[in-house]
This record gives C-alpha cells, structure tokens and sequence, in this order.
C-alpha cells in the first residue's frame, strides 16, 4: 500500500493490486551480458510489506537484480513479476541507487528531487499542482527533512542523501522499494535512523529490498534473507541462510568464520571493494 | 562617453546583429544548459561540424541564397544528431572515438564540396566563423521562430527532460520514454546549432552552447535560474563582443566568444577566490 492513497492524481489507470499476490515473482530469472553469465536460474517470491535483505559479494549480481526488477535491463531468460505484471507495466517500483551513482552536484534543492517522484504520475504536458507539493512535503516529513525542502542536494550528509530518495520513492507511491546499498559509508547511528524509518514503511505494508554486505545487519535487522553469488545460494530466515556452508559457496576464500561460544562469526574480506567510496 | 557607446548602433546591420547575438545567445544557453548537465559538450561540437555538408549542398545548389542553405543545413543537422545517438549503441568501438571519425568525416565532405566551387575560401569562412554582422531582417525572423519553439519544447518537457538528465534509472522506473525523450533533446540541439550558424560559425558553435551554460552552473543551485543565468551572461556577451568587434576591428564570432569565456574564467576565479576565502576564515575559527 502506498501511504498516499491519492486515486484523484492517477491519470494512468494501473491495474489494482491483488493482497494475495505476491509483490514479487522471480521464476528461473537469467541473465546474460555479452558471453558472461551475471545470474543463473533465480526463483524466489517476495511477500507484500517484507524487508529483504540481498546479500552477496561484489559482482555478485545484485545491482543487476534490482535494474530487472525495476524494468531497465530485461531479463535474458525466466520472468518477473510485480503483483502478477510485468515490470514495465508499473510505476509502483522505486529505485534507490548508490549515492556515488548520484550526480549530487545537480542544480536542484531538496524538494525538486522528491518532486522527481510524482513526474511518472503527473504525466506529460502537467505542471505539479498544489497537492503534489503537499505530497511532497509529506514525503519528506515522513524521513524527517521537512526543514531541508530548499536545501542544495550537494549539502546534504550521506544519510540525508539516502533519506531524501526514500522521499523520493514516497511521492512516487512506490510499493516496492529497491535500495542498492543505503547503508555503506553511513555510521552506525545513522544506519539506526534509516532503519527507523525503514520500520515505518514497515508498518505502511510497503516492500522493501536492500542490497547489502553486512551480514551482521543482514541478520539483525531483516525478515528474509537472500545469498546471492549469480545464483541463488539461499533465501530465508537469517539463521537458515547464514550457514557456513552456504557462506563458503558465496564468498569462497574471501570470508574468514571463526567458529565460537556464541556460534560462528564472520568475517568478510571487503578489502579494496569498488563502489565503496562516495564522491561528496 | 554615450557617443562611444551609441556610435554602434547608428548602423542598421550592427542593430540587427545585437538583436541576433542576444536572440541566439540566449537559446544556446538555455539548450546548452543540458549540453553541460549531460556532458555532452563533444556531441554538440561534433554536430555543429557533421552540419557542414548539408550546408555545402545548400550553398551550391542555391547560389548563395541564405533560405536553402537554413533548410539543407537543417536536414543534415536532425540526420546526424540521430546518426550520432545511433552510433552509442554499437558495440566494439568506443563511442566518442566513433562520433569522432564521423564528424570529422563528414566536415572534410564538406569542405570538399564547398572547394569544387571558385573563390569559395570567404564563403567558408562565414560558415566556419560566423557572419553575425551580415544578419538580415528575415535571418531574424527565423531564428525567432526557431528559437521560440525550441524553448516552447523545453518548457513542455521541462520535468522530463530534468529527470532524464538527473537520473536515467528513475526516469526508467516512472515509465517515462527515455529513448524518444533523449532522442528529442538531441533533435533541440541540431537545430539550435543551425539556428545559431551565422552568429558563430561552426568552429566556434560549441563555445555558445557551454561557456555560458558552465558560467552559470558555477553561479546557480537550481535549473531554471542556471537557464536564466545563462542566458543573461550569453547576451552580456552579446553585446560587449560587438563593441569589442567595432571598435577593435575583430571577427565579431570570435569577439563574442572571447567574451564569453572572460566571463566564465572571471567567475571561476572568483568561485576559487571566495572558497579559499572561507576556507580561511574557518582555519582562524579553529
């Protein structure tokens, strides 16, 4: 459910969501780039208002995923499907990229970026009107930036930068929201408030899918967890997945486990990762 | 004093080339100010030369008639602006090596062209550098006509075209028409450049269309005050480079540009200047 059930400023007619389908349908999803295979065989469902947590290393295929979820790469083989739709059939997918994605010294404020959101519901020849704005500025309360409306986006910190595009998807009325890691470069505290508001979107039954490497987090903070390593290597509860067995297929050499008294600790070797380091 | 700042205007042509400079200067900035958001400095300078063989053919089959030659220039403008998007998608060579074998192609085509005809070397000349003081009246009229209905279309898709530049994956996800909007905004630009010809040229056309434009992303922290600001610096510059090409006796193309980019290196040293400032200030805080 979106939290602004606003069927007034819906221009496009989408069709109405089914509760008891699924958000998402993944089904023996593959895909190729060039002669290299960056996901094989994928199938796994996604309930309404779940938090997901995709897990993996680098080059994994999680970004790669997220953009067949969102409709921008179309998948080689298999299917996808978003309340039993295809994914360019919908507007309720928001896509969060990584903050070094971002073009932060874009000449626009706060507001102009959430606004961004409502463009797919405002449709051509359409100037945001008055409710828009109000949508707007009930997005950003709801991440707590109401103050920053006006603000460079270039002045924002990196957890305000995740925040304003969780607003984003808000005026997009998104009820899928795929994030491809929000939490790297933010310190702890500022992890706890996006998960603060993550537990709010929670409760307004809205999807949520994070692409991560922290497993300790993965396993905290998470319904459902996915290992992902171009296949699926599991999905369930944190505890299920998290099996050094699983873990040795998806890292390799690359995680060191230490087995003690409290269970297994993990280390993963996140040495000299790429998309690690924001340019602001 | 006001006889030196008058004494330009007593002639008609430098009347008409001021109203010509501010009408073309003010629509390359505000088109150009996606050229710099999108990084597409090296397509707008490859268009501007692809141009000139349609800008040849015109030439010889009108005799010099400025009206065929706006229509041929045009035609070879939208066909190489869709060429070039086009070429991105193939793979193997990397794109702007192969927009570079194209342009540079095409403007040696034209030149050949416009070679085969006796003492061609002025009438090149204009094409490459402009002829801003030989604007006539109906030269005016197209460009405000063109001009009028390319900013008509930037105002239309003025949030699209934002979305698309500031963030292609989103525009994706909101079902916008990406490809076709990328599509359009290259066509803008086409013909922007063609509408722009006469004031600069084709050599210097990539200097209307980003110096202003970059000025103003130093000066401005939202898009249409950047448009408005690029715009005003671009008339600004207008107007000083035809004084500068009157009294100095200079090619008014390039005194136009040279004035644009004092402007810019005077505001990007100003932008360091203050920065440093600060940046002083704070260390005597702490």
């Amino acid at each position: 459910m979106s939290i602004f059930k606003s069927s007034n400023y819906l221009i496009h007619q989408f069709p109405k969501h089914d509760i008891g389908t699924p958000t998402l349908k993944v089904a023996n999803l593959s895909f190729r780039f060039g002669s290299i295979d960056a996901l094989m065989d994928i199938s796994f469902e996604v309930n309404v208002g779940e938090r997901l947590a995709i897990v993996g290393p680098n080059g994994a295929g999680k970004s790669t995923l997220f953009k067949i979820f969102a409709g921008v790469l179309k998948p080689t083989q298999g299917s996808v499907q978003i309340y039993g739709y295809e994914p360019n059939g919908h507007i309720c997918i928001a896509y969060v990229p990584q903050r070094n994605q971002v073009d932060w010294s874009f000449p626009v404020n706060v507001a102009d970026v959430v606004m961004m959101g409502r463009v797919g519901k405002l449709g051509p020849l359409r100037w945001p009107s008055h409710k828009d704005w109000e949508i707007v500025h009930q997005s950003l309360k709801f991440v707590e930036m109401e103050g920053f409306a006006k603000r460079q986006i270039s002045e924002l910190s990196g957890g305000q930068q995740q925040r304003i595009f969780i607003a984003q998807s808000l005026a997009q009325e998104a009820e899928l929201i795929l994030m491809d890691e929000p939490l790297t470069g933010l310190d702890l505290n500022t992890q706890q408030d996006i998960f603060r508001i993550l537990d709010m979107l929670k409760e307004k039954k809205v999807t949520v899918m994070i692409a991560m490497h922290d497993l300790k987090l993965a396993s905290e903070r998470f319904d459902r967890v996915v290992l992902l390593n171009k296949r699926l290597i599991g999905i369930g509860l944190p505890q299920e997945v998290f099996v050094p067995e699983n873990l040795s297929v998806a890292y390799g050499n690359h995680l060191r486990m230490l087995t003690t008294k409290e269970g297994i600790l993990v280390f993963e070797d996140t040495c000299c990762e790429e998309g690690e380091h924001s340019h602001a | 004093m006001l006889d030196w700042f008058l004494l330009p205007w007593h002639y008609t042509f430098m009347v008409r080339a001021l109203i010509g400079a501010i009408l073309v200067g003010s629509l390359c900035a505000i088109v150009g100010t996606y050229v710099v958001l999108r990084g597409m400095a090296f397509f707008g300078d490859a268009l501007a030369h692809a141009i000139l063989p349609g800008v040849a053919i015109g030439y010889l089959l009108g005799d010099g008639a400025r009206q065929p030659l706006f229509w041929w220039a045009m035609l070879a403008a939208i066909i190489s602006s869709l060429g070039i998007g086009a070429i991105g998608k193939s793979v193997k060579i990397r794109e702007d090596t192969a927009i570079g074998i194209i342009f540079a192609g095409m403007f040696a085509l034209g030149i050949a062209l416009i070679s085969s005809v006796d003492n061609y070397t002025n009438d090149l000349a204009h094409f490459l550098f402009g002829d801003v003081l030989g604007i006539s009246a109906s030269d005016l009229g197209r460009i405000s006509i063109f001009g009028g209905l390319i900013i008509l279309v930037v105002i239309i898709f003025y949030k699209e075209f934002m979305v698309i530049s500031f963030d292609p994956i989103l525009a994706t996800t909101l079902r916008l028409p990406v490809k076709g909007l990328d599509y359009l905004l290259m066509v803008l630009i086409a013909i922007t450049i063609v509408v722009s010809l006469q004031t600069v040229g084709i050599a210097l056309m990539v200097a209307m269309l980003i110096t202003p434009a970059a000025t103003a992303y130093l000066l401005s922290r939202r898009l249409p005050v950047m448009m408005i600001i690029a715009s005003v610096i671009a008339s600004i510059s207008g107007v000083v480079g035809l004084y500068f090409s009157y009294y100095a006796n200079i090619a008014s193309g390039a005194a136009i540009v040279l004035s644009a980019t004092m402007i810019f290196l005077f505001v990007w040293g100003g932008t360091i200047l203050i920065k440093l400032i600060k940046e002083q200030r704070h260390s005597r805080i702490i």
